[in-house]
Parts: C-alpha cells; structure tokens; sequence
C-alpha cells in the first residue's frame, strides 16, 4: 500500500522534474535567441558610442553616455536624406507597378488554373539576379536613360513582380469562390466579380504581398551597385559606399547601417506570421 | 447527348477561363520585359565575344571552351560547393533545433519569435558592415568574446583558411531563421496520437524525436533544404562586401567571378557564359533535390 509520505515523495520529485524541464527550456531559449539579439545589440551599441569608445580594447558594451552624433553627422556630411529618397522612390514604385500586375495576375492565375506562368515564376526564383542585371545594364545604356532613377526601378520589378504574383496566388486559391460566383449569377462581369467582391476580401493578402515586395527591394543591393550613380544610389549602396571610405570610423558605420535596415525590420512586425509562405515561395535573393 | 444547356454552360466556362487569362496579360507583358528578355538576350551573349565599347563577334561555343579551361573559374565551383554545403547543413540542423523551442509554450514567445526571424528581414549589407566590425582581428568583440573563454585570436575573413567558414556564420545567422519557419509549421500540423502512445510506451524524447517527429517533418525539411541550396548558390551581398573575394581569390564564389567578368571587365559574352553554366548547377542541384524528396515520399 502507498504510504503518505511516499506520495509526497512522488509530488516532489514531480515537481523537481518539471522544474528542470523549465530550467533546460530557458537555457535553450537564450541560446537560440542570444545570437540575433547580440548582433543587434552591437550595430546599436557602435551606432550611439564616440570613436574612442568603439575602438577601445577590451570593448565598451554598453554607451556611457550615449550619443546621436553619428547619426547627426551622417546626415551632414553625405546626402543621406537623398538616398532615403531614392530608396523610397525606387522601392516604392517597384511594389506599386508589381502589385498593380500582380494582383491581377495572382487572381487570373488562381481562377484560370494558368500553371505555366507559376512554373516560369519558379524558373525566375533560381535565377541568379547577376543574369537579369547584364542585360538590363546594357540595355539601360543603349537607352541612354543612366543617371535617373529609372533603370533601378525597372530592375527591381525583377524582384517584386515574382513576389506579389505568388503571394497573390496563394491568396487566391485560398479564399472561398462562392461569393464571387454569387456575385456573378447576379449579372457581374468578371472584372466586376474581381474588383468589388474579390479584391476587398484579399486586402490582407494585398497587404503581406506588398510589405514582402517592398523589403525585398529596399534591402536590395546588388542592383544598386551596378546600375547607381553618384546621386541615384539607394541607401545599402550608400551603406556601402561609406565602408570603402571611411574603414575606421566604426560609430558613423554602424549608423548608416541601422537607418537602412530599421524599415525593413519595423515592418516585418506586421507580417511575421505570413512571412514562411511568401518568402518560402516567392523571394529572390541576389 | 449533352442538352443544350450543358452545352452552352460548358462554353461559358471556356469562355470564362478565357477571360480569366485576360487578367495575366499585364503580368506578363512585364515579366517578358524584366525577366524572359534578359534570360534570351544572355542566351545569346554567351555566344559573341563582346566587351563593352568593343564590337561584339559570333563565336559559337568559344565562350563556353575558354570558360573549361579557365583555372580561376573552374576553382569558383568547388569553392562555391564547399561554401553551399555548410551554408545549408548548419542552417537545417540549428533551424530544427530552434523550431523545436518555439514549439513549446513559455511566455514572451511571440515577441522572442519575432527577434529571432528579424535577422532574415534585416538588409544584408548593413549586416554585413556590423560582422566585418565584429571580425576586425584587434579590436572586434569576437575575438574578445573568445578570449573570454580563452580561445585565441582569429583572423576570420582576413585569413585563406578561414574566410569561408567566417562568411558561413554570417549566412547561417542570418538564414537560419527560414528554416526554423519552414519546420515550425511543419511541427504545428503534427498529430498528436503517435506521440501519446509512444509516451505510453515509455519513449523518451530523443526516440520519439528521431522516430516519430524527424520522418514527419522530412518532407518540409527537404523545402528548406532545396531553397537555401538555391539561396547559397546565389549567396552575393556578404561576400562582396565583408571580402570582395579575398584574401586572393579565397573566397571567390561563382557569383562573385561572374560579379567582376561583367562590372569591372565589363567582358559580357564571357560573363554570359558564366550565367548559363551557373544557372545549369543551379537548375540541376534543385532537380535532384527534388527528386530525392519525390522519392523519400514514395518511400513512405
């Protein structure tokens, strides 16, 4: 017969079990999420730190006091109001054109079971983006249209279009036909059907596609590089740009780096639970 | 015989599909513009010997003769392998380690979630800046870090031996997160009964792990595999910046070759070449991914 003392024995060593459990949790936590934080914790910490403290040995973690000074003279000394402009223009009008195309696509590729133009999707997903950047590059010289904004907002299309399509078409086939059909029984033509009864239904769907497009290509890089001028370049060619130049002052660096990557990060707050499908599927990487 | 209705109901639905395709067209004209035209135009390139400011020459295959022979290409293949191979093994094996804990329940999980992705989000060339200041072989925080538990200096990317490795981490920080997404998903759709008769059983949890958990989850495990293969192959941002394909040629991958062909030499009908034989690896290291996943699905 079990006594009582031997239950509570059994309750205790329970009780032992479940908190090691929670301590062996714990510790797998921080060591998951520690890499991640560190990383940002340190483009931060350079970012508000003097140079003297960004270049002592052993390093300064935490900045006492900390300073804007950094941030103040990247935007005094290089025109960085100017290449956040051009980011926001070429990114900006990249996922503006890609959703205008794509969301229609997306709709037609659903409704019309159109799998060719899926798989020519995929094909430009393992594309290196070196191979659409020579042929664009020489074609933006023989139109002669370098030093405007234009060649990178047509490049990036090669980005965003492929994003927004797939997103699209995931959407699509997910959301129930019913009502569409409904609508067309009732005497709506098919861009009627699509415009006032699908499009409504699909504006979340509108929405991750256009916040995945627009981070694809404001972290873009690549293109950038070949085809900016001195006053067209985005901010990662600015980013880069500034480390060739000024390889030791460390704080004004880190600086740059954070503007440029804050957007991206603010908004991924907004999709972290659609980010699997669309980058899964959709994303194109240099 | 089909009535009448059946039939016109049926050309309706033709016709509907047909109005369908309508909404495509734009797409496509664009993706003709930005995607099929360059593929076509490269096609073509590879077979003209062309620099820039020069007149281009039809050479067939000769592009593609130069490019076998030419040492410093044919050493970016094993080095980009090399560089792939470690860039997708340790991405997959931390991924579904960290899946595993944001499969349990503790608190402030959302939030520790969402740092965790962030870096997949984050731009890479602002990444990069922040490790080429982490790797300064003096004064940056890894080696400090490491002398705190008494390893000695590395040089990280200014030394042959161990750029490749050092530009790995950058990319396994930065990229394990898509796997961990891809296998938490995976993991949210499991059934529970097997797990309730293995703890019956007495299993403990590396059996049910290894028996229950990894064959279910393999399927979703080759995806992640077949895209960071792709993403690696293509790996670009990192390199150029913390290295530019130093020390030497150390790290000198496909991209990075065809990177300094095309933009610095502006030699175009050997950098088309380039593409083809790039894209070529590429399309056949994902064919036969996904022809091993086809295959562990019918094993099944």
């Amino acid at each position: 017969m079990e006594s009582i003392s031997d239950r509570r024995k059994f309750a205790v060593r329970h009780r032992l079990n479940k908190l090691l459990n929670s301590l062996a949790l714990l510790f797998a936590v921080i060591v998951v999420v520690s890499p991640a934080i560190f990383v940002f914790f340190w483009m931060l910490s350079l970012s508000l730190k003097n140079e003297i403290d960004n270049i002592a040995y052993p390093p300064i973690f935490i900045p006492n006091p900390p300073t804007l000074a950094n941030f103040e003279k990247i935007f005094q000394e290089s025109p960085y109001g100017l290449f956040t402009f051009n980011s926001i223009v070429v990114s900006g009008t990249a996922t503006l054109v890609a959703l205008l195309v794509g969301v229609p696509a997306g709709y037609g590729i659903a409704k019309g079971k159109a799998q060719g133009l899926g798989m020519l999707i995929m094909v430009a997903r393992i594309t290196p983006g070196l191979s659409y950047l020579i042929p664009l590059f020489t074609l933006f010289r023989f139109l002669q249209i370098s030093g405007t904004l234009l060649p990178q907002m047509i490049s990036h299309l090669v980005l965003t279009i492929p994003m927004a399509v797939w997103v699209m078409i995931s959407f699509f086939e997910d959301m129930h036909p019913e009502l569409e059909e409904a609508a067309l029984t009732d005497g709506c033509n098919i861009w009627q059907a699509f415009y006032r009864v699908a499009m409504p239904i699909a504006r979340p769907g509108i929405a991750v596609a256009a916040i995945l497009a627009f981070i694809q290509s404001w972290n873009n890089f690549l293109f950038g590089a070949v085809l900016a001028t001195r006053l067209t370049r985005t901010l990662p060619v600015a980013v880069y740009s500034a480390l060739t130049f000024e390889q030791f002052s460390w704080g004004p660096l880190a600086a740059a780096a954070l503007v440029v990557t804050l957007p991206s990060l603010l908004l991924t707050i907004f999709v972290q639970r659609d980010i699997v499908t669309g980058l899964a599927a959709g994303s194109i990487k240099g | 015989m089909p009535s009448r209705a059946v039939v016109a109901d049926r050309k309706r639905g033709y016709s509907r599909r047909q109005a369908y395709l309508w909404f495509i067209v734009p797409a496509i004209v664009a993706i003709f513009a930005v995607i099929v035209f360059p593929w076509i135009f490269t096609l073509w390139m590879s077979l003209q010997d062309w620099t820039i400011g020069m007149k281009s020459e039809f050479i067939g295959s000769g592009n593609f003769a130069t490019l076998a022979t030419n040492v410093r290409f044919l050493s970016t293949i094993p080095r980009t392998l090399y560089f792939t191979v470690l860039a997708v093994i340790l991405p997959v094996i931390l991924g579904v380690f960290a899946a595993e804990v944001f499969h349990q329940n503790f608190p402030l999980r959302g939030l520790l979630r969402g740092i965790y992705i962030a870096p997949m989000m984050a731009t890479p060339v602002a990444i990069a800046l922040v490790f080429a200041m982490m790797f300064h072989p003096q004064l940056g925080v890894l080696n400090y870090l490491l002398s705190l538990v008494g390893i000695p200096k590395q040089l990280w990317v200014y030394s042959a031996d161990t750029v490749i490795p050092s530009l790995v981490l950058v990319e396994v920080w930065q990229w394990t997160p898509l796997v961990m997404l891809i296998v938490l998903g995976a993991l949210a759709a499991l059934p529970t009964d097997p797990y309730e008769s293995a703890v019956m059983d007495g299993a403990s949890q590396w059996q049910m792990f290894r028996h229950i958990t990894f064959p279910l989850i393999l399927p979703f495990l080759m995806i992640a595999v077949i895209l960071r293969t792709i993403d690696a192959l293509k790996s670009f941002d990192i390199i150029y910046v913390l290295t530019q394909g130093g020390p030497g040629t150390a790290s000198e991958t496909i991209n990075l070759y065809l990177y300094l062909q095309a933009f610095s030499f502006f030699n175009i009908g050997h950098a088309s070449a380039v593409v083809i034989v790039f894209f070529v690896i590429i399309l056949a290291l994902a064919l036969i991914l996904l022809y091993a996943r086809e295959k562990l699905r019918w094993n099944q």
